[in-house]
């Protein structure tokens, strides 16, 4: 991990109407780090996420993501991250094969780079049947592995990932993380959600929002510590706790 | 009557694929009954054949004393259903869902408002919101109140904490101890493996099978390969070298901890230490560890498939 900040936070404000959905958010995400942003649901995590990936203007603050402006910059921004959520982006009526070469095309690609990196994942993955396989027709398990390499295929800076392990058995999503450490020793950043907090304690550093504001941040240990808590699921309950939610 | 359910040699196939093999099932009356497993394993497909809502295969089957086939009618009136998909009327508001679930099974709020109210009491201030505009939590608290309103014996739930935070999962678990209190059994599903020890009875579900089923001290005794816990700061690490390791038959993250699980007797936590320290210096610390719910589900998958 370096020193180098992919991401960079400052005063992030975003309204609808009267209503406070990002309330002075301060956080920044360093090169190749792994950062775990939790919190309840309706906690504002997703508003959050959308302006981090170009897809919602800010209200107010500053907001630098891979290195461009979330105010002016967008589309730069779209260019240089990657996506994958819970309810996968993938094309049910293509093969494997055809939803790397379609989204690689997507991200402008070339097409003997894609041919490359193609045939390396297939080496890595061991997909040499699958990859002509409709996506449609895959376990639950490989589509998330599949989204997942197509979500970093064109080698983004950071890789936003909304509750990818939802609903896998445990040993799928253990094989989950093993792709997210070896992205990340590649040099690209995982900026992940999930309501699983063993998978909190996988992360380089947490952030866990309530009610708009990020009210923790640090490593699994210092938290724990912090909140004299056994695991991230008592810190979770005990800031949660705090304020009376519905 | 003793069970609630029973269910013997129960299949259902969608084309080639098997949804459901042979499966063995038996609720007591009053029983907080769990399926744990991930999507895939068939635990809404089995929800849908209690329900009278899919037609098996074949199996016998008794829901309430009644076959979901053949007395479905009846049986709809006895069981109250909490769909995986949130699956209210969204333009209608909190109380005008909860009137029509009342009037289709012919009662009224007031009528049973004693078993629902610790659940739809907290959302009772809100009672003229529309459905669509609820909260993630408070719409699941208005499910629930709508799959309870007609007072019913039996209640299944699929997969109701699925997507929800940790807090809100917690919360939900609490109301449906106090529902199953006032005699109510229940039938409840979840992929989270730590939730499994919040029911009585339960079974781990892959594959269209139930690898295990029983009290979830039950379960966790059937473990019997040694297991070791290692505690360290290099976890990534640690978890590389110690797959390397011989005699090994598993090594999983757990949070900052590694449990490790031994092929057999022969081998133990010397030599799990020695093999560590041969090819690293890390600090670590390893102790002996009794497996939970989410060891057993892992370790009846490798043995399956080797």
């Amino acid at each position: 991990m370096s020193e180098e900040n992919i991401i960079e936070v400052k005063n992030l404000v975003k309204k609808f109407g009267n209503f406070t959905a990002n309330d002075n958010l301060n956080f920044s995400v360093r090169k190749s780090e792994i950062f775990g942003f939790l919190g309840a649901n309706g906690a504002g995590k997703t508003t959050a996420i959308k302006i981090l990936c170009g897809l919602l203007l800010p209200t107010s603050g500053e907001v630098n993501v891979a290195g461009f402006d979330a105010f002016k910059q967008r589309n730069m921004i779209k260019k240089n991250i990657g996506y994958m959520s819970q309810g996968f982006s993938l094309y049910e009526d293509l093969t494997v094969k055809e939803n790397i070469e379609f989204y690689a095309g997507i991200y402008g690609v070339k097409r003997s780079v894609i041919k490359t990196r193609l045939n390396e994942l297939v080496e890595k993955l061991h997909i040499h049947e699958l990859k002509d396989e409709f996506v449609k027709d895959l376990p639950l398990g490989w589509k998330q592995k599949i989204a997942f390499s197509v979500a970093i295929f064109h080698k983004p800076q950071v890789v936003f990932l909304d509750e990818p392990t939802s609903g896998v058995d445990p040993i799928t999503r253990r094989q989950f993380w093993d792709l997210i450490y070896e992205a990340v020793d590649d040099g690209i950043t995982a900026f992940i959600t999930t309501h699983y907090m063993d998978e909190a304690e996988y992360c380089d550093r947490i952030s866990i929002m309530v009610d708009g504001k990020i009210d923790a941040m640090g490593t699994p240990t210092e938290l724990k510590r912090l909140y004299n808590a056994q695991n991230m699921d008592d810190v979770f309950v005990k800031l949660a706790r705090k304020q009376e939610i519905i | 009557m003793d069970s609630s359910i029973v269910i013997n040699n129960l299949i259902k196939s969608y084309g080639s694929l098997r949804a459901l093999d042979n499966l063995n099932l038996r609720v007591e009356n009053g029983g907080f009954y769990g399926l744990v497993g991930p999507d895939g394993a068939g635990k809404t497909s089995l929800m849908r054949i209690i329900t009278s809502l899919l037609l098996p295969d074949d199996g016998y089957i008794r829901v309430a004393g009644l076959d979901p086939v053949k007395d479905y009618k009846k049986l709809r009136l006895k069981l109250g259903y909490m769909p995986g998909r949130f699956s209210l009327y969204q333009d209608l508001t909190v109380e005008e869902n909860l009137k029509f679930f009342a009037s289709v099974f012919g009662t009224t709020i007031k009528e049973n408002y004693n078993l629902i109210a610790p659940v739809y009491s907290q959302i009772e201030p809100f009672k003229n919101r529309r459905a669509g505009k609820l909260s993630g939590g408070m719409k699941q608290k208005l499910a629930l109140s709508c799959a309870l309103v007609h007072k019913p014996e039996i209640l299944i739930l699929d997969e109701p904490t699925t997507g929800v935070d940790a807090v809100s999962r917690r919360e939900f678990w609490d109301m449906l101890k106090d529902i199953r209190s006032k005699g109510i059994t229940i039938l409840v599903s979840t992929p989270y493996m730590e939730e499994a020890v919040l029911c009585d009875t339960i079974s781990l579900m892959f594959d269209g099978k139930i690898i295990d089923s029983g009290t979830p001290n039950e379960i966790t005794s059937h473990f019997k390969e040694p297991i070791f816990v290692v505690k360290t700061d290099f976890v990534r690490s640690l978890l590389k070298i110690i797959r390397e390791m011989p005699c090994l038959k598993s090594v999983n993250s757990f949070g900052q901890t590694l449990h490790v699980v031994l092929n057999s007797d022969d081998c133990g936590a010397k030599d799990v230490s020695e093999f560590i320290k041969s090819k690293c210096s890390f600090d670590f610390q390893i102790e002996p560890y009794s497996a939970g719910i989410e060891d057993c589900f892992i370790n009846h998958i490798i043995s399956r498939k080797k």
